[in-house]
């Protein structure tokens, strides 16, 4: 046996890897390393650190940004999971200095304010791996063409309500399913209507997949809401206000990992949603002043 | 005696579809074990790539620690892939206070050896287990095997440190064989089962 020199970082395949170790976990937004603690405690298989969950960012208004690296950094010393940490859409700056902070995923969100309506980020120019948000195959797929390691459903973030995510997840699960069935001729008109790369499309017709994980984000509070979204198709869940913005964090962020594990298992959870107290509070997508899921291009 | 083992792989968390997509591809079904229920219906497992600390958190959860180190005790076959690997392990180094391990073979780990996942790596590695041809290792986040015991055998080294490792029937890699295409780690892993279920029958 001998000792191997050639070492490559950066690559695709360690991206969409670690995108793949998630899979079937749930990923917690924390404002505090004290927060990051109880999820990690709870079981979150990562924790995504930012300096507002999206409730208070919806209810505060202005402009919302990457957080302070001296608290991102507070929440990577204080966990030995993951760490994920939010960049404005096409805001490659913030980016390129959260991956000199050493966190393990980038997420492009459109829970940050946009810092361009044209653009997102040229993630393949990262050695760190990107998420994205989508609500269409279309939108996926153009995330993937610019390297995007995972892909989550964006719903609507801070609402508390699923309804969008359900709508996001069977929009591109739905497509997916449809495009397996096209033939050759129909691939090219699906890559036009989805304004997608057509070798991306090509290679979900001929898998019946996505090539990278499909998380689902955006209003998921309860955790019969995390088994909806784990049955519709899902790989696993961010939860971003729903478990700080509840009564009891630490029983609540147990109790949406337990159903996520076991989404199959009505029994299992019926028992995780005993005993909680109130929810986060929701709000009714047609109340919306902004509607996170627009930005995004 | 079952003439074909039944082969399952822990599906709480992490890379549990890749592994089965890898034993498909060399036509062996395989069986999700998420209960105590699951685990009794198994012959082998397959212990995946995911996060170590999750991982033992949901095994605690679902009721499958106790019911888990009984069969590891028994010499079930298994094979670990990075947090499996982890899970495997004798001693954990760098992880949580309140983090378990099963003790199935007599490695000291550390984890996240290499850095983060900024320094996630892959690299063709010398196994002489698995042929004479490199194969292809993807390292996430991986640990790294500080100290192996007597009985256990060394079948890969990264910079002098053991990446693949073998005592009795359990097998456990620090990369992730599921993420390429190559199969040769669990043929290797099927070849294990063959020769234990034999000497049971």
């Amino acid at each position: 046996m001998s000792d191997s020199p050639s070492h490559v970082t950066g690559t695709t395949r360690v991206k969409r890897g670690m995108a793949e170790m998630l899979k079937g976990g749930v990923i917690m937004d924390v404002v505090t390393p004290e927060q990051a603690k109880i999820a990690e405690d709870a079981g979150a298989v990562a924790v995504m650190a930012l300096e507002r969950v999206p409730a208070d960012i919806r209810a505060e208004g202005g402009v919302a940004r990457m957080s302070d690296p001296d608290m991102i950094t507070g929440i990577v010393e204080a966990v030995t999971i993951p760490v994920m940490a939010k960049a404005r859409i096409g805001h490659f700056a913030e980016a390129q200095v959260l991956q000199s902070l050493g966190v393990d995923f980038v997420d492009e969100s459109e829970v940050l304010t946009p810092a361009d309506e044209a653009h997102h980020i040229d993630k393949w120019a990262f050695d760190v791996p990107f998420v994205c948000g989508a609500t269409n195959l279309g939108e996926a797929l153009r995330r993937i063409g610019e390297g995007a390691a995972m892909i989550r459903s964006k719903g609507e973030a801070g609402t508390g309500n699923i309804v969008e995510a359900v709508r996001h997840l069977r929009s591109i699960l739905g497509d997916i399913r449809r495009l397996t069935v096209a033939d050759d001729a129909e691939i090219f008109d699906w890559a036009k209507r989805l304004a997608a790369p057509l070798p991306l499309v090509q290679e979900v017709a001929s898998t019946g997949r996505l090539p990278v994980p499909m998380f689902c984000a955006g209003g998921i509070a309860t955790p019969a809401d995390a088994s909806l979204v784990m049955q519709l198709g899902a790989e696993a869940v961010f939860v971003g206000s729903g478990i700080f913005k509840s009564d009891d964090p630490a029983r609540r962020a147990v109790a949406i990992v337990d159903a996520t594990t076991n989404f199959g298992d009505p029994g299992v959870v019926a028992k995780a949603s005993r005993g909680l107290g109130e929810a986060m509070p929701g709000l009714e997508i047609g109340t919306l002043s902004t509607t996170f899921a627009d930005r995004g291009w | 005696m079952n003439p074909t083992p039944r082969v399952g792989v822990l599906a709480l968390q992490g890379a549990f579809g890749a592994h089965q997509r890898s034993l498909a591809a060399l036509g062996v079904p395989s069986l999700e074990v998420r209960t105590p229920g699951d685990l009794g219906n198994v012959d082998a497992l397959v212990i995946p790539g995911g996060e170590s600390t999750t991982l033992w958190h949901l095994l605690g959860v679902n009721g499958l620690v106790e019911p888990l180190g009984e069969r590891l005790a028994a010499g079930m076959p298994t094979l670990g892939t990075c947090a499996g690997l982890i899970l495997l392990a004798s001693d954990v180094r760098d992880g949580r206070s309140d983090q378990g391990w099963f003790s199935a073979i007599d490695i000291s780990v550390r984890r996240n050896a290499f850095g983060r996942q900024i320094d996630s790596f892959e690299c063709d590695l010398a196994v002489p287990a698995l042929g004479p041809e490199d194969f292809h290792a993807v390292f996430i986040r991986a640990p790294l095997v500080e100290h192996v015991g007597p009985n256990v055998e060394v079948l890969a080294a990264v910079d002098g440190g053991p990446v693949a490792v073998r005592e009795g029937p359990v097998l456990a890699t620090a990369f992730h064989p599921e993420l390429t295409g190559d199969t040769r780690v669990h043929r290797l892993f099927m070849d294990v089962l063959a020769t234990r279920t034999g000497q049971v029958g």
